[in-house]
């Protein structure tokens, strides 16, 4: 049987894992080689990372920590920031990464998502949504980091991405993030119903019981960062808590 | 130390798979040409991406015969992902291409509904158990890249095509949607797993080390 992922995610900046709350006030967490080490050892599914500045000139110290935190770890590693073209994708799959998440770039060119799947396999593009509810009871799609509001309506996007070729949808609620309130079932049922496509839950994370609540609501997989980052829950618990809910997972 | 030759044609997690097979314990070249490729001593074909062009890149390396040719030495071979998919005929992805020949069957789409005929997500992503083809004796794993894995022992799966290899070429199957996935082929020293075992923890690297050892 299929199990359910549990997906720690770090956000990088400058070389470093940062974490922000509602993407604003970022602070310095760890060294993502150490972290990513310590989360393959302690059961994670996947790891993700994002370049969150992803300026050219940083492009190739992250190029640099890529390769090291996939160096130290056994288990499936996904790129995110500042991917724009299909010459992004190859150089971050060289230096081991095994997805590569878009986000703003596919706003802008929704074909990248084609080009990458034809290149690389749908399998390795994952469609990352930054979404926030609007006043209508639906939701919009951000881009630059949560910054701009593009009024794209998040799921037709998120439709449109399954039919250009992505793998997994990535959907990361902006009102949710760093609140540790729970994720955003609503959003996650819709998609999770209507895509046929795997759905990363993102964004909200605070105790166990939210990670069941979105697995529960058809999220194949949970991300977070800070409850992971200081150890607020441990995979290994987080594992068993979901086995004993009856969700499958897979423990070490 | 075992001297493995990993083939690069420009696709794909060449450095995971480097780095696991080193983590085990043996001594890593990547190539990319003919000759390298024939007189290896372990040939390790990786791949993600698409199978059209991925065969497209072999053949614009001239890589295809010399696998073939290798294939036929007797020495062990190691298709991954992708890279399995291509030991078969020929895939239905993205219109008909043809494979390497090495294993009859052919590559299909992964179905979108459940054999209950219920919706189901393609890709198949993620950690899945692998287990004995049905009517088939566990014993078959022994002296296998398979010994000493238990069944149900989860693996890491990121595909949305699946090899259907001849039945007596099956080593170990997983279920999606209840249908059958062939997780690992196997003819004579020729190895395909589906899943990436240099992306599934230490049973991944179990089997790599048992791949060494052949």
């Amino acid at each position: 049987m299929l199990t359910k992922r549990i997906i720690p995610c770090l956000d990088v900046d400058h070389g470093r894992v940062v974490k922000g709350k509602k993407f604003q006030n970022i602070q310095d967490v760890a060294n993502p080689v150490e972290l990513g080490r310590y989360y393959s050892e302690q059961g994670a599914d996947e790891l993700v990372f994002y370049d969150i500045t992803a300026t050219y000139e940083d492009r190739d110290i992250f190029i640099n920590i890529v390769e090291k935190v996939a160096e130290a770890i056994r288990i499936p590693f996904t790129i995110g920031g500042g991917i724009s073209k299909v010459e992004d994708f190859r150089k971050v799959l060289m230096a081991g990464a095994d997805k590569v998440s878009v986000n703003s770039a596919a706003v802008m060119k929704p074909q990248l998502i084609k080009e990458a799947a034809l290149k690389f396999g749908a399998q390795c593009v994952v469609l990352s949504i930054d979404a926030k509810k609007n006043n209508h009871g639906s939701w919009d799609v951000y881009v630059k980091g949560g910054r701009e509001n593009t009024g794209i309506d998040a799921i037709e996007w998120a439709q449109r991405g399954q039919n250009l070729g992505a793998g997994e949808i990535c959907i990361n609620s902006i009102d949710s993030d760093g609140v540790k309130k729970g994720f955003d079932l609503e959003l996650n049922k819709k998609l999770s119903d209507l895509l046929t496509i795997p759905i990363i839950a993102s964004g909200g994370a605070g105790k166990m019981q939210d990670f069941a609540d979105v697995l529960k609501v058809g999220a194949d997989a949970a991300l977070a960062a800070s409850v992971f980052h200081y150890k607020e829950i441990l995979i290994s618990d987080l594992k068993n808590y979901l086995h004993n809910e009856k969700i499958p997972v897979r423990r070490v | 130390m075992p001297k493995v030759k990993i083939v690069d044609y420009g696709m794909g997690n060449i450095l995971s798979v480097q780095r696991s097979f080193e983590h085990c314990g043996a001594e890593v070249d990547v190539v990319s040409e003919a000759k390298s490729i024939l007189n290896a001593d372990y040939l390790v074909l990786p791949g993600v991406g698409a199978f059209g062009n991925a065969m497209n890149e072999l053949e614009k390396l001239d890589l295809i015969y010399p696998i073939q040719q290798f294939c036929k030495k007797g020495n062990p071979f190691l298709g991954i992902c992708l890279g399995m998919q291509m030991m078969m005929d020929g895939s239905e992805e993205f219109g008909y291409s043809k494979g390497l020949g090495l294993i009859p069957g052919s590559v299909v789409q992964i179905e979108n509904t459940t054999i209950d005929n219920e919706s189901q997500k393609v890709p198949h992503v993620g950690w899945n158990e692998i287990l004995v083809p049905h009517g088939k004796d566990s014993l078959l794993w022994n002296n296998s890249i398979l010994n000493g894995i238990e069944e149900n022992e989860t693996m890491y799966f990121v595909h949305s095509y699946t090899a259907k290899p001849q039945e007596q070429f099956r080593l170990a199957d997983s279920y999606y949607g209840g249908r059958r996935i062939a997780a690992v082929i196997k003819k004579d020293h020729l190895y395909g797993c589906q899943f990436h075992p240099e992306k599934s923890g230490t049973s991944g690297l179990k089997i790599i080390r048992n791949f060494i050892e052949l």
